[in-house]
């Protein structure tokens, strides 16, 4: 028996790009429960711009995968997150629909790209959200505004209808004010879709357990050193302790991939970005073109005036590193740093269950703080080593740092979210 | 590093306009990044992803899809079911 709920928000930290006003919702687990989406989801019927001019105006014309699956759980979609223009950004400044402001200080930025989607559950705007990750999107964003976010084992949450930016990396994933109910969200999205070709069928039907006795927890001195905030490095090693205390043994481990992870992250990236993006010409979506032009002019004079900054400049390093004569030297020898960071994890998860750090070496930023790219890229370099590897990890806030929060970031062995989720949840048992 | 005509090339190629007023910009930040990229041209070639991934494949059969009204909803112009684009030649 469908219900009705009747939703509006004074959203004074710009955390939506559209509300729904009024949406049915189901019986079932998430009845009622009001879920933020992340506006590079679709939603058939409701306005999806990924943060973007030029897809001002799309009204989809299906539901992903993820969004069937949220209505049939009986979820209460209220409205659509902001975001950095097609997930690319630490900070959701880059928005073409204004950034976001971090609940906790808004001078500073929720972090990105999901920065609507955590900064409208940290609000409470809306009880849950899901956001995408593609090199931190969901954990960043989870870190700066002090709630829970899970990037899952790449394949076990379907992509069918999350608008495409760099699909190796990326993953659909939960976040809410606490593990259970990432648990919970989680409980609904994961599964298979043959809709999606990667995907995997490995339901989460678990409920978190914080019995962690005995369970080994990794700690690369690569992840507290240099680049990282002795502060924030601090409160998390402080959290490590609440685990070990608990019954988790800390075992100190180094990380050598680390040194090319980020270069080779921006390389794979922007080489995907480059293709997918190719997609958007404005004509089969989009405000329409000048009929008179030719295709190239028009095509380049329409990407020019809707897509910003950001995302010309990604496309323009995309392009670069797959052109002939450069390919060999970027794009070949990014999949190499990638392989080194696959085999580092299994080479420590031969000898620990977890690895922990924090999810960002610093709180969140000043509003326009990071406006040269190269620096902004950089503080993503304790997050990409999961997307690269496609392991899951999970961040959970502790504590915090000149008042804002900090997380806790804990990364995994490929398809066990059930023990990542298992350790957030005995941190946060411990800690409170 | 790469000088203005490089980045003017590219972005010709990508189809992303610039305007004169953006190349400085644009070229020393790309160049930047693309320096910091070069780090990862000391490392051997390798032999790629080991992932191991199978192709998946399905029957190649007709199911339900997108109509053509909800195909074409989102296009600003169109005539007789098709997209109205610019020539391409």
């Amino acid at each position: 028996m469908a219900k009705t709920l009747k939703y509006s928000c004074t959203d004074s930290i710009n955390a939506f790009i559209t509300t729904v006003s009024e949406t049915l919702y189901e019986d079932g687990p998430l009845s009622g429960v009001t879920i933020g989406v992340k506006d590079n989801i679709s939603t058939k019927g409701i306005e999806t711009t990924c943060g973007s001019h030029i897809l001002k105006g799309y009204i989809p014309p299906y539901d992903a995968h993820v969004i069937t699956l949220l209505k049939a759980s009986g979820a209460a979609i209220v409205g659509k997150t902001n975001m950095d223009e097609f997930g690319m950004g630490t900070t959701t400044e880059n928005s073409s629909y204004g950034p976001t402001l971090n609940p906790h200080d808004t001078g500073r930025v929720p972090g990105g790209s999901s920065g609507g989607s955590a900064a409208a559950v940290a609000a409470k705007l809306c009880d849950m959200s899901i956001g995408s990750d593609t090199g931190g999107s969901i954990r960043c964003p989870a870190a700066f505004c002090g709630i829970v976010g899970l990037k899952p084992t790449y394949s076990r949450v379907s992509r069918f209808g999350l608008v495409a930016y760099a699909n190796s990396l990326e993953q659909i994933g939960p976040m809410a004010p606490d593990v259970m109910g990432v648990s919970r969200l989680f409980s609904v999205l994961a599964g298979y879709d043959s809709r999606d070709s990667t995907s995997v069928d490995r339901p989460y039907t678990h409920t978190p357990d914080p019995s962690i006795d005995g369970l080994r927890i990794g700690l690369p001195s690569e992840f507290f050193g240099e680049g990282v905030d002795p502060t924030v490095a601090e409160r998390v090693k402080e959290a490590v302790g609440v685990l070990e205390s608990a019954g988790a043994t800390a075992v100190p481990c180094t990380m050598p991939s680390m040194s090319h992870a980020l270069a080779a992250y921006y390389v794979i990236c922007t080489s995907e970005a480059s293709s997918n993006l190719a997609r958007f010409d404005g004509i089969r979506y989009g405000p329409g073109g000048d009929l008179r032009k030719s295709w190239h002019e028009e095509f380049s004079d329409r990407r020019k005036e809707l897509f910003g900054k950001e995302v010309r400049r990604r496309i323009i390093l995309g392009t670069f590193s797959l052109a002939a004569g450069y390919y060999g030297r970027y794009y070949h020898k990014a999949q190499t740093a990638r392989q080194m960071v696959r085999d580092d994890f299994t080479r420590l998860f031969q000898d620990v269950d977890l690895i922990a750090g924090p999810t960002m070496p610093t709180i969140a930023f000043k509003l326009a703080e990071k406006s040269d790219p190269l620096q902004m890229y950089l503080s993503d370099i304790l997050t990409v080593p999961a997307n690269l590897a496609g392991v899951p990890a999970i961040s959970v806030p502790c504590g915090k740092v000149d008042g804002m929060p900090v997380g806790l970031q804990l990364i995994g062995r490929h398809f066990e979210d059930e023990k990542v989720i298992d350790a957030a949840f005995a941190y946060e048992q411990e800690a409170n | 590093m790469v000088e203005s005509e490089d980045v003017r090339k590219i972005a010709r190629l990508a189809d992303i306009g610039i305007d004169e007023n953006e190349l400085t910009e644009f070229t020393d930040q790309c160049s930047r990044i693309l320096t910091y990229f070069e780090m990862l041209d000391a490392l051997p070639a390798g032999s790629g992803i080991d992932r191991g991934l199978i192709n998946v494949f399905r029957e190649d059969e007709i199911t339900p899809s997108l109509s053509q009204e909800e195909s074409l909803q989102n296009a600003a112009s169109t005539e007789n079911g098709y997209f109205k684009a610019p020539r391409v030649m």
